[in-house]
């Protein structure tokens, strides 16, 4: 764990204030922090807590009020909202709640979505990697399934998928299990383990300690402060959990 | 993001919603081909009017009695009795921009043969006529300078005349007609005209020497008209100044001098140009109107694609949103709603054109409509759809590329 990492992310002393009405909020209070290459960090806290407003910041869809933030080296504070636009197509995959697929669309076009603003990727090639996607996330067999068609877990897999295809520096996950029943939650953290044992920077944001054991290391925020960081020495895995789990008589 | 791409995106957006953009694009369709039916209703009446004005004659000048205000008050001009052979004489020795001139009288009343009868009138004119009218002799022969100098009673049947007096089909000519209690003798069939395009019967005529009908019939001397060919088409002003100077000096009216403000000319002198001119202006003028009214339901269609289109951002907000977290910058957005309008509008406007045509080739074989069909107008309708698609496009595009995606992202 000593030999030398590559910083993904760095934050230093990132403070981001909204004015609402006449009064001033203070979302995030200066928050630092470095997230290197191959970590699965779960950044946990109560709603109201900041970390909406710190997942808008890390990806990038948001700019901090004061302080500094390096995306594999790029600092955005300083940028425009379309270099904002391209730098997250290229560095940043999405996972969201509610899996925010298009609807009436099959598997492969939602996951060709993120090339598909990436002019240097021609339609072959983005067709290629669609699947090649899908089929690391388990659904090499339902390339042609409409996002309607599927179940929940399924739909996040298409989502996961979509994070995946533009070979991102960081996976940012909304409360990624938060819709989903235990089982499925379950399958989806192993699969995030599997990209984790893969390599992949991941950041999961939940507001359920649970995930946190299946983490590298877990972040905490209270009134957008940190307020511990600490690295998971015992990483439960997801597999055996889900082994755990009681057989689902409803299907 | 490229173009073909987002034709595909703009594409299934517009199929996804399959009969809200049919019917969006319903405004447009309606707008365009009633944009076009009306253009070529309008410009096909102009030119049908203008060819009828051209069947009238050649380069034709009529000459009628009274002049348009006599004394304040607007006369009858068939009651006016100041046109006389000897004007049309005159005309005939000195005009040089004239290449035929015919005196014209005409009576009206019940044509005769056998058990049969017609209702219609006949006209006095001489040899001049035909070429002036531009009427042919389809059998028999035209009547001659003796036949004028003798009054003699001699006519040539209209088309329709020697239908309803010979409908056995016998040959007319050398039979006798009695027109009241006249008689006059067939000499010849009138080529057939058919109706122009107000609906009036042309071939509904019987021609005979002017004197004869002056003499035996109306027992009038003055006549109803003169009616002259110019000899070519830029000659025709000069005809008429022309002929106004010459009828001035016969009718002794004064010029108009220091004192005394000159006599009105007591007759009237309107040259086929002038006519043509008249109704080519009026036929504009209801083109423009009828093409505004297409042109106005076409605004509406267009309202009706921003309508849509505004109603589409706010219930794609979420989809704008992915797609801006994925990659999309605001120009991307921006061109993905644009493309989606102006492929909604320019549709519409193939399906209108089309439409419109089809109206037009309805209107053409069903009602026997004049209608001319304009290049321009199909070219300008595309011009305009796409100009819609952008226009009324543009703002709720905007309003989506401006959109922020934390916001988007999150829209319920």
């Amino acid at each position: 764990m000593n030999k030398e990492r590559k910083t993904v992310i760095e934050l230093q002393n990132v403070k981001r204030n909204f004015i609402v009405g006449e009064e001033t909020v203070h979302a995030l209070k200066g928050v630092s922090f470095k997230i290197y290459e191959g970590e699965f960090v779960t950044i946990m806290g109560k709603s109201g807590s900041g970390k909406s407003t710190l997942l808008n910041q890390l990806g990038c869809l948001d700019t901090p009020t004061s302080g500094e933030y390096y995306l594999d080296g790029n600092s955005v504070r300083t940028m425009s909202k379309s270099e904002r636009a391209v730098l997250r197509n290229r560095k940043i995959g999405f996972i969201f709640q509610n899996y925010n697929l298009l609807p009436k669309t099959t598997s492969v076009e939602n996951v060709e979505l993120p090339l598909m603003y990436n002019s240097g990727v021609s339609a072959k090639e983005r067709h290629e990697r669609a699947v090649e996607a899908l089929t690391a996330v388990g659904l090499g067999d339902r390339l042609n399934h409409k996002s309607n068609q599927m179940s929940g877990g399924q739909m996040q897999r298409v989502a996961i998928a979509r994070a995946l295809v533009n070979n991102p520096a960081v996976i940012l996950a909304d409360e990624a299990t938060g819709n989903l029943d235990t089982r499925t939650s379950f399958e989806i953290l192993v699969l995030f383990q599997k990209l984790h044992a893969e390599g992949r920077t991941i950041i999961f944001v939940t507001h359920n300690p649970d995930i946190a054991s299946y983490s590298s290391r877990n972040i905490e925020l209270r009134d957008g402060r940190i307020i511990s960081d600490k690295l998971n020495d015992n990483i439960l895995s997801a597999a055996e959990g889900l082994a755990a789990l009681p057989a689902n008589t409803d299907e | 993001m490229n173009i073909s791409t987002l034709f595909k995106i703009a594409l299934r957006a517009i199929f996804a919603n399959k009969t809200r953009s049919f019917l969006t694009a319903l405004g447009i369709i309606i707008g365009i081909a009633s944009v076009i039916t009306m253009l070529a209703i309008g410009e096909g009446t102009k030119q049908s009017i203008k060819s009828n004005i051209s069947e009238m004659g050649s380069n034709m000048i009529m000459i009628s009695p009274g002049a348009d205000r006599f004394g304040g008050v607007q006369q009858s001009a068939s009651s006016m009795e100041t046109l006389k052979l000897t004007d049309y004489q005159a005309l005939k020795d000195e005009c040089k921009y004239i290449r035929a001139i015919s005196p014209t009288v005409s009576a009206s009343g019940q044509f005769i043969y056998g058990n049969n009868n017609a209702p219609s009138s006949v006209t006095g004119a001489n040899a001049d006529y035909l070429e002036i009218r531009q009427l042919k002799v389809a059998d028999g022969e035209m009547f001659t300078d003796t036949d004028i100098k003798t009054s003699a009673k001699v006519c040539l049947l209209g088309n329709t005349v020697a239908e309803n007096l010979f409908p056995d089909g016998a040959d007319p000519i050398g039979k006798v007609v009695r027109f009241n209690s006249i008689p006059f003798r067939v000499i010849g069939v009138m080529e057939k005209k058919g109706y122009n395009s107000m609906g009036m019967d042309q071939d509904d005529y019987v021609l005979a020497p002017y004197t004869s009908v002056m003499k035996r019939i109306l027992a009038q001397n003055y006549l109803h008209m003169i009616v002259a060919s110019a000899t070519t088409e830029g000659v025709t002003e000069k005809a008429t100044e022309e002929m106004t100077s010459i009828l001035r000096r016969t009718h002794k009216l004064k010029d108009a001098s220091d004192e005394t403000a000159g006599d009105e000319d007591d007759f009237n002198i309107r040259s086929q140009e002038e006519l043509s001119n008249m109704m080519d202006s009026t036929m504009t003028m209801l083109t423009v109107l009828l093409g505004s009214v297409a042109g106005i339901s076409l605004i509406v269609g267009g309202i009706g694609i921003m309508n849509i289109m505004y109603v589409s951002v706010t219930e794609r907000t979420r989809e704008i949103g992915l797609r801006m977290s994925v990659g999309a910058r605001g120009i991307d957005i921006l061109n993905q709603f644009l493309i989606e309008s102006v492929l909604l509008s320019v549709t519409g406007g193939v399906i209108g054109v089309l439409l419109g045509l089809g109206v037009c080739a309805f209107l053409n074989q069903v009602i026997h409509l004049p209608i001319s069909i304009q290049v321009w107008s199909i070219i300008m309708s595309f011009a305009v759809c796409t100009f819609t698609g952008i226009f009324f496009g543009w703002y709720p595009a905007k309003k989506a590329a401006q959109l922020d995606p934390i916001e988007a992202i999150r829209y319920e």
